[in-house]
């Protein structure tokens, strides 16, 4: 489904990510693990089109996408979740979500402020579309609420949402788990498994360890900016320095 | 969903009650000074608006919407006075050119954020209004432009300031209902969004940069369409009115009155236009009162005289009413 290849990415004299390659398979939840500034978000940044490489490409089924912009990437399939919560704070829920349908609608400046029948009909579609995923996620109490003003689990789930409209074929999600309960994490392991099932893939960047080996197909364990090893759950709690990584790092 | 659709019955009550208000508001002023008055409330009230959905809901600043105010003006009495033209057609002819020139600037200009696009836009709008002055045998220079029709339709000349601010207010009325469908829209959410995080924008695959260059060329038509009503209400235009100063109060109107709400830029229009009537002491310094409302502003109603005011009112009657459970 998505594929890097030798991805490098310098700033300045740091050296975020080193010749960095592995795949993300169809269907797959696929984590991304490793200590702190080990390069994780720097790797989603790459891969969602936010920052240009240094050197490396990126493949998204078998099409070399690699330095094309977040927007047009949205329109292949790709979106993605962020760490540091970015919703449209001043909007509410469900006009976040409504923002998640916008490459699936085409009115334009003239057809939205006359209100033509179509753009009224897209506005009416666009709302039961945005109602489902509120559902899918369990938010849709929250429908009428401003979104700056949602608790941060909640915004979580909006995130989710907002990015499943969409209807991508691949997900990335950035440590969805970070700042929740134990409760909460529980419910989003469950979303992401029901993510998978309903055949969207699923690329995750998550410290909760309990969480990633749970769910997760595959791991890649990224460390200083390379890739340490690459294997299934099993694998990966078993590989030496793997462990030495994270032991190191405590 | 029916809590979306009570929203928009909310929003098209609110609309209607506002156009009364406007309609019937000349019959309290009984054709006097204040008619006049609000004749530059109702320009104003367009520009506002046309800046808000650029500022406001985009979060894109300019420092330079007087010039396209200008421009529309100059273009409009120019066409009209100079070569004859049909005044309405040299509108729409003017409006669709400075939204193409717009459009045109919009590309680079935008691409720059914060500081540096205030600071592109302040010089487009400089360097427009050295224009104005220089180009001495189109426009007539520092002295102005004189000599503008009127604009009339089927017989009836706008000529007084009572058919004025019908014609105005018609045109803002107008402006108002469509910038409401807009802000409530596929597009509007897409510059709100731009506004909130445009990173998410982007990821959700909102055009960020075709978006905006699209809403400031938009803005820039509206700006125009109020500038040429503006000249055939004057009859006379010169540079003066279309300078630096001019846009710094644009910018203070659609922040006093609130950012993002089209109701808001009515207010701050009002607010700006009746202020210096009733501070005439204050004329040479008016750029230091508007500094002094903005700083004000900030500090006690930062979403602005549309939000500021109903929290105030809240405030008051709590304090009044159940001052037990004010103070718990
Ligand atoms: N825009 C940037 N400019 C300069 N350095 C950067 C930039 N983005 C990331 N870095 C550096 O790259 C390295 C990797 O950062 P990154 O955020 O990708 O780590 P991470 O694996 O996501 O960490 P965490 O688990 O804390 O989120 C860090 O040393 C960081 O300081
Ligand atoms: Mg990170």
């Amino acid at each position: 489904m998505l594929e890097v290849q030798g991805i490098t990415q310098r700033f300045g004299g740091v050296t975020a990510l080193e010749d960095v390659s592995f795949r993300v398979a169809a269907g797959a939840i696929t984590g991304i693990i490793g200590p702190n500034g080990a390069g994780k978000t720097t790797l989603f940044n790459i891969v969602t089109g936010i920052y240009t490489p240094t050197s490396g490409t990126v493949h998204l089924q078998g099409k070399n996408v690699s330095r094309f912009a977040p927007e047009r990437l949205a329109s292949l399939g790709m979106v993605r979740t962020f760490q540091n919560i970015e919703l449209f704070g001043r909007m509410t829920v469900l006009e976040n979500v409504m923002v998640g349908l916008h490459t699936k609608g085409k009115s334009g400046i003239l057809a939205s402020s006359l209100r033509l029948p179509w753009q009224v009909a897209e506005e009416r579609r666009f709302r039961e579309r945005a109602y489902h995923w509120l559902e899918f996620t369990g938010i849709t109490d929250l429908a009428d609420h401003e979104a700056g003003s949602l608790p941060f689990g909640k915004g979580r789930l909006l995130e989710i949402a907002r990015a499943m409209a969409l209807e991508p074929k691949v997900i990335l999600m950035d440590e969805p788990a970070a700042g929740l309960n134990s409760r909460e994490t529980l419910e989003l392991a469950r979303l992401i498994q029901k993510i998978r099932e309903s055949g969207v893939t699923v690329a995750l960047v998550e410290h909760d360890m309990e969480l990633v080996m749970d769910i997760c197909d595959a791991i890649v364990v990224l460390n200083l900016g390379r890739k340490l090893a690459q294997g299934t759950p099993r694998e990966i709690q078993e590989n030496p320095e793997v462990i030495s990584a994270y032991l190191g790092e405590g | 969903m029916t809590k979306s659709r009570s929203f928009l019955k909310h929003e098209m009550v609110k609309f209607i009650l506002f156009t009364i208000l406007i309609l019937f508001l000349p019959l309290a002023f009984k054709g006097g000074y204040l008619l006049n008055v609000f004749v530059f409330v109702g320009i104003h009230t367009l520009l506002a608006v046309a800046l808000n959905l650029l500022l406001g809901y985009a979060g894109q600043i300019s420092l330079g919407h007087a010039a396209f105010f200008g421009l529309g003006a100059y273009a409009s009495g120019i066409l009209t006075a100079t070569h004859g033209q049909n005044p309405w057609l040299a509108m729409a002819v003017v409006a669709a050119a400075v939204g193409t020139l717009a459009f045109i600037i919009g590309f680079p200009i935008l691409k720059l954020k914060g500081h540096y696009l205030a600071m592109a836009t302040l010089g487009f709008g400089i360097i427009v209004y050295i224009a104005f002055n220089e180009a001495v045998e189109l426009t007539g220079g520092p002295s102005g432009f004189s000599g503008i029709p009127n604009l009339s339709l089927g017989g009836v000349s706008f000529d007084t300031d009572f058919k004025n601010y019908y014609l105005i207010w018609g045109m803002t009325l107008v402006t108002i209902l469509l910038s409401l469908n807009l802000v409530n829209s596929r597009i509007g959410r897409g510059l709100r969004a731009i506004h909130d995080s445009e990173v998410a924008a982007r990821v959700m695959g909102v055009n960020v940069r075709f978006l905006k260059v699209q809403i400031f060329a938009l803005s820039a038509v509206i700006s125009s369409i109020a500038g040429s009503l503006y000249a055939h209400t004057m009859t006379f235009v010169s540079p003066t009115s279309f300078g630096f100063n001019f846009s710094v109060e644009l910018v203070t109107m659609v922040i006093i009155g609130g950012l993002g709400s089209i109701y808001g830029s009515f207010l701050g229009a009002a607010l700006l236009t009746l202020l210096p009537e009733i501070l005439r002491a204050f004329q040479d310094y008016d750029i230091v009162v508007y500094g002094l409302l903005l700083i004000f502003m900030t500090m006690f109603m930062p979403g602005g005289l549309v939000r500021g005011i109903p929290a105030l009112v809240g405030r008051i009657v709590m304090r009044s009413g159940a001052g037990s459970k004010a103070d718990a």
